[in-house]
């Protein structure tokens, strides 16, 4: 028995009702048996989005040289339905657990038979809603922090400002601003170079206040 | 001093190549056949490696955003730290620097906790966690201990 089944990943989009769509499906590939013996074919689906045991698959059979493709299982609203007609009958047993992403099958009592044809590959629809786009989200949070970031950033440097101008304004003597964190495009972090002693620590008690009140 | 300070800096770079390795390679489950991560889900076939990008679900993206703001926290950390080395009065504190760090460890530390707490609607219940997600656990207290260390720290000299 050499069930070679393709390694599919199906993403379709329906146009239904309710909006269905094909979640990423694994299946095995390449199995050899036995005559007489069991073979598992092992299907596990995967999908970001949570799914339930409401899923629909069936695992179909088309013979080589076949046009059409018989259903041999379906599964369909928590119920397993098996061939009893095909040349799979009375063989097939379902072993998965769609809760568990599993929707494998088991043929039982290999014929030689069963060598001529090989199962296709599997379908699997879901109904859910439409995804939405990849990286949308992603960008979106990442941009708002460091947005949220630039702004708090700018609110300090623009408090500071202001504040110095005020303290500036009183005073009459003239000092470069000693800057604490260089991590703007400035050019580089300045030594402290002010003459007042009395102004810098003032003026040092408010930042730290304003950045405890931040926090 | 200066041996103190290497071990800062060693602390925080460790806790920020973690955290590279966590995101980048990010290995977050490993089955037999698959392994699934934050970008890509991969699976080996006959012919190689099937890898799908995680094109939808809204809380895998929000564990890769947590992710990259952690990396790009803990880097904004690690240059606010070298430029108020230098900058500092005597006697200052590290606020800035620990604030970052800190905030760059709660992000790791809710980024792992999203992915716990989801992963069983991702993956199938016989997947382990793989070895990025074993280094994201590790990297947030060594990141919370750093940004402590950078808000207890003093400038000397």
């Amino acid at each position: 028995f050499a069930a070679k089944t393709k390694l599919t990943s199906i993403i379709r989009y329906y146009s239904m009702p309710e909006q269905s769509q094909a979640i990423m499906i694994y299946t095995g590939w390449e199995r050899h048996a036995l005559v007489g013996g069991d073979v598992r074919l092992s299907c596990s689906f995967f999908s970001w989005r949570w799914t339930s045991e409401e899923v629909t698959f069936s695992w179909t059979y088309r013979p080589d040289g076949a046009r059409d493709s018989i259903s041999i299982f379906h599964y369909t609203g928590g119920v397993a339905y098996v061939d009893n007609k095909g040349p799979f009958r009375d063989r097939l047993e379902f072993v998965g657990n769609p809760g568990r992403r599993d929707g494998s099958i088991l043929i039982k009592n290999l014929d030689y038979n069963d060598n001529v044809g090989r199962p296709s590959s599997v379908r699997l629809l879901v109904f859910e809603k439409v995804p939405i786009q990849a990286g949308v989200i992603t960008g979106a949070i990442i941009g708002v922090v460091l947005g949220l970031l630039v702004l708090i950033v700018v609110i300090y440097y623009l408090m500071r400002f202001l504040v110095a101008r005020r303290v500036f304004s009183l005073s009459v003597s003239k000092h470069g601003k000693k800057k604490k964190e260089g991590s703007q495009q400035r050019q580089g972090p300045v030594p402290a170079a002010d003459p007042s002693k009395v102004k810098a620590a003032a003026s040092e008690k408010k930042k730290q206040e304003s950045r405890k009140d931040k926090k | 001093m200066l041996l103190l300070l290497l071990g800062i800096i060693l602390l925080h770079v460790a806790g920020l190549v973690l955290l590279f390795v966590s995101t980048i390679v990010s290995v977050w489950t490993t089955g037999e056949t698959t392994t699934s991560d934050l970008w890509l889900n991969c699976t080996a076939a006959i012919d190689g490696y099937h890898c799908n990008p995680a094109t939808s679900g809204e809380w895998i993206q929000a564990v890769q955003a947590v992710m990259i703001l952690s990396i790009i926290f803990s880097c904004l950390s690690l240059f606010l730290f070298f430029c108020q080395l230098f900058t500092l009065q005597k006697g200052g504190r590290f606020f800035l620097t620990g604030t970052f760090q800190i905030l760059a460890s709660l992000f790791v530390m809710s980024g792992a906790i999203i992915y716990t707490v989801m992963s069983p609607q991702w993956v199938p219940g016989s997947d382990n966690f793989g070895y990025s997600y074993i280094l994201a656990w590790v990297a947030f207290p060594l990141a919370l201990i750093s940004g402590l260390i950078y808000v207890i720290l003093r400038k000397r000299e």
